[in-house]
């Protein structure tokens, strides 16, 4: 019989050592699984777009292409927005983080974290980094391999597009927005995922919400994650007709405001997480 | 720090549904037996133990800590539950690996308490094998290596037998004999009456939601004073011995039973019966075999105080 495991090493070394384990737990029960097929589709879908895009102007020549650097630029804005932002993200958060806990609760596999001496917001903690290093690989990865294919056919000039010109700035935005989106929603699926018995309505209500945006009175605008995110993206996306009678144009929120505006929020709703993970219990619905 | 387990006018109700009602408890160290059926408030009683749930009102100290200080009570207490799932794409190894490194404990320190678990349950060479291909009766017991991983003071299981193949079952229990004698304490529910009577240091009998009798069960069965105790003598000559006790008042009824040898005999005064059975047996010359008490276990207790009948409850 071994000792008893009363004996403890300093309390800060072990919550590194649980945040740790539970990073290493979830990411290894959940990283390339089969659950989570249609989320790596998702994130993969605009980088073989793009690289389609890629072969396929290579072999029309780039000197016959139908479209200038320029056009391949607010293509890719337009893909982010739309795709990246208002799909990919957005479903990806929602398949990645409303399972951190609901998963568990499906399969009846929570008590095994609730019965280790490990604090209930350490969890939360360790299963939203888990959630958000995921989704920040597979989506930040997935805009940079996109944003590197898309104007790869105009080759040396291209190149200097990225190195030399405004490129590799708009790289990093789209970067930081993309990763600020997986933070922002992820914090909020993960909270529905422990509030709510079906996660998948307040996910619906934010979908919608955060959908009709542009249409909302300015100040209703600013009560959204992609209002804020919109006003970070480096190149602006041009409204179609008819819907851009409809759009409701509101100044952006600086940059510095957006970034601090959606960490806060973030934070919020990890707090709240958190709180309601402490007061949870298990029972299954039995 | 306090030695026991205790809960203070603790209920716990589901919406409208009773869980248990006013429990008051002290649970000291070795082996107890929550008995009840199916509904009397086992699993709810345990998972209040052990945090899962929370009273509606009441207080639980586990050995002086509160179930809402996970931090605290799940370095002392193992809990192995009903539930029947497991973390997905795990190995029996990497699932008790995983778990004891949320409780904080250096890799070196994981791999030598994992690696002892598995050899206490007779799981070492299925380490390797994902937990998801394992039959019934090894799931049961990765799950009892899980919460014994850890060393806790305080063992909770709920159901621990199930699916266990009789030679596991007797290690098993062996296994909570050798827990509940170094002075830990084995919290246990179970269906097989007979086992619990056999591993039993004290029980607890639920129904409904509320404790019906608690304490060692010789001590409980005495306590049930509208039902005789019943006393099975084995004799060469019980005919005899049966005439001369009914010139007494103290036996209610006499059975001669099995192959002629036995005598069951039912009475209201145990002690007197005793007495009397050591002058009788001397003055007729009678040669016992044996006296024993044949209604001081767990099932008996079970049917007079529940009213159904023990082992399959």
């Amino acid at each position: 019989m071994s000792t008893p495991a009363a004996v403890a090493p300093a309390a800060s070394r072990v919550w590194l050592r649980q945040l740790g384990a539970v990073l290493r737990l979830e990411w290894r029960k959940t990283l390339l699984s089969r659950r989570g097929w249609w989320i790596y589709c998702l994130a993969l879908a605009p980088v073989g777009l793009t690289l389609l895009h890629w072969l396929l102007e290579l072999q029309r020549n780039a000197s016959n292409s139908h479209h200038s650097l320029g056009d391949d630029s607010i293509a890719f804005a337009a893909t982010f927005f739309f795709f990246y932002l208002k799909g990919g993200i957005f479903f990806g958060c929602v398949g990645i983080f409303n399972n951190l806990f609901r998963g568990e609760m499906l399969e009846k596999t929570l008590h095994y974290y609730y019965l280790t001496p490990m604090r209930r917001e350490l969890l939360v903690a360790g299963k939203y980094l888990a959630g958000l290093g995921t989704a920040v690989a597979l989506f930040v990865g997935s805009v940079a391999a996109s944003f590197f294919l898309i104007g790869r056919h105009f080759g040396a000039a291209y190149s200097d597009y990225i190195w030399h010109g405004p490129g590799l700035s708009q790289l990093g935005w789209y970067c930081l927005v993309a990763a600020l989106a997986c933070a922002g929603y992820g914090a909020v699926f993960l909270m529905c995922g422990l509030r709510y018995r079906n996660p998948m309505i307040p996910a619906v209500v934010v979908y919608v919400w955060e959908g009709i945006n542009p249409f909302l009175p300015s100040f209703l605008q600013k009560i959204s994650v992609i209002h804020y995110l919109k006003g970070m993206c480096p190149v602006e996306v041009p409204v179609p007709p008819p819907l851009n009678v409809m759009v409701v144009d509101t100044d952006p929120t600086p940059a510095w405001i957006a970034i601090l505006g959606l960490l806060a929020l973030t934070l919020i709703v990890l707090a709240y997480s958190a709180v309601t993970a402490r007061e949870g219990e298990i029972s299954y619905g039995e | 720090m306090s030695e026991l387990v205790t809960f203070a006018n603790v209920s716990r109700f589901y919406g409208e549904v009773l869980g248990i009602n006013k429990v008051n408890l002290s649970i000291p160290p070795g082996i107890t037996s929550l008995v009840g059926p199916n509904g009397s408030g086992k699993t709810t009683l345990m998972n209040l133990m052990a945090g899962l749930l929370r009273p509606t009102q009441g207080e639980i100290a586990v050995l002086g800590i509160p179930p809402n200080q996970p931090q605290r009570l799940c370095r002392l207490l193992g809990y192995c539950t009903q539930f029947d799932a497991f973390p997905k794409g795990l190995t029996g190894w990497q699932f008790l690996y995983s778990f004891l490194l949320l409780h904080g404990m250096s890799e070196a320190e994981c791999r030598r308490r994992a690696a002892a678990a598995l050899e206490r349950v007779g799981m070492a060479e299925a380490a390797q094998r994902p937990v998801a291909a394992y039959s019934k009766g090894m799931r049961q017991r990765i799950k009892l290596a899980q919460a014994m991983a850890h060393d806790p003071q305080v063992l909770v299981l709920d159901e621990p037998l199930n699916g266990l193949d009789p030679m596991a079952r007797a290690e098993t229990i062996a296994l909570f004999r050798q827990w509940g004698s170094q002075g830990r304490h084995v919290i246990v529910s179970s269906h097989i009456l007979h086992e619990v009577d056999s591993i039993s240091d004290q029980v607890v009998l639920l129904s409904h939601g509320y404790v019906v009798a608690e304490g060692q069960i010789q001590g409980v069965r005495n306590e049930v004073r509208e039902q005789p105790i019943q006393i099975l003598v084995r004799c060469d000559r019980p005919s005899d011995l049966a005439a001369r006790l009914f010139q007494q008042n103290h036996v209610v009824e006499a059975k001669i039973q099995g192959d002629g040898h036995n005598l069951l005999l039912r009475t209201n005064d145990a002690d007197g019966l005793y007495l009397l059975l050591n002058r009788v047996i001397l003055d007729a010359g009678l040669d016992v075999e044996s006296v024993a008490p044949a209604d001081d276990d767990v099932n008996s207790v079970y049917q007079y105080l529940i009213g159904s009948e023990g082992g399959t409850v």
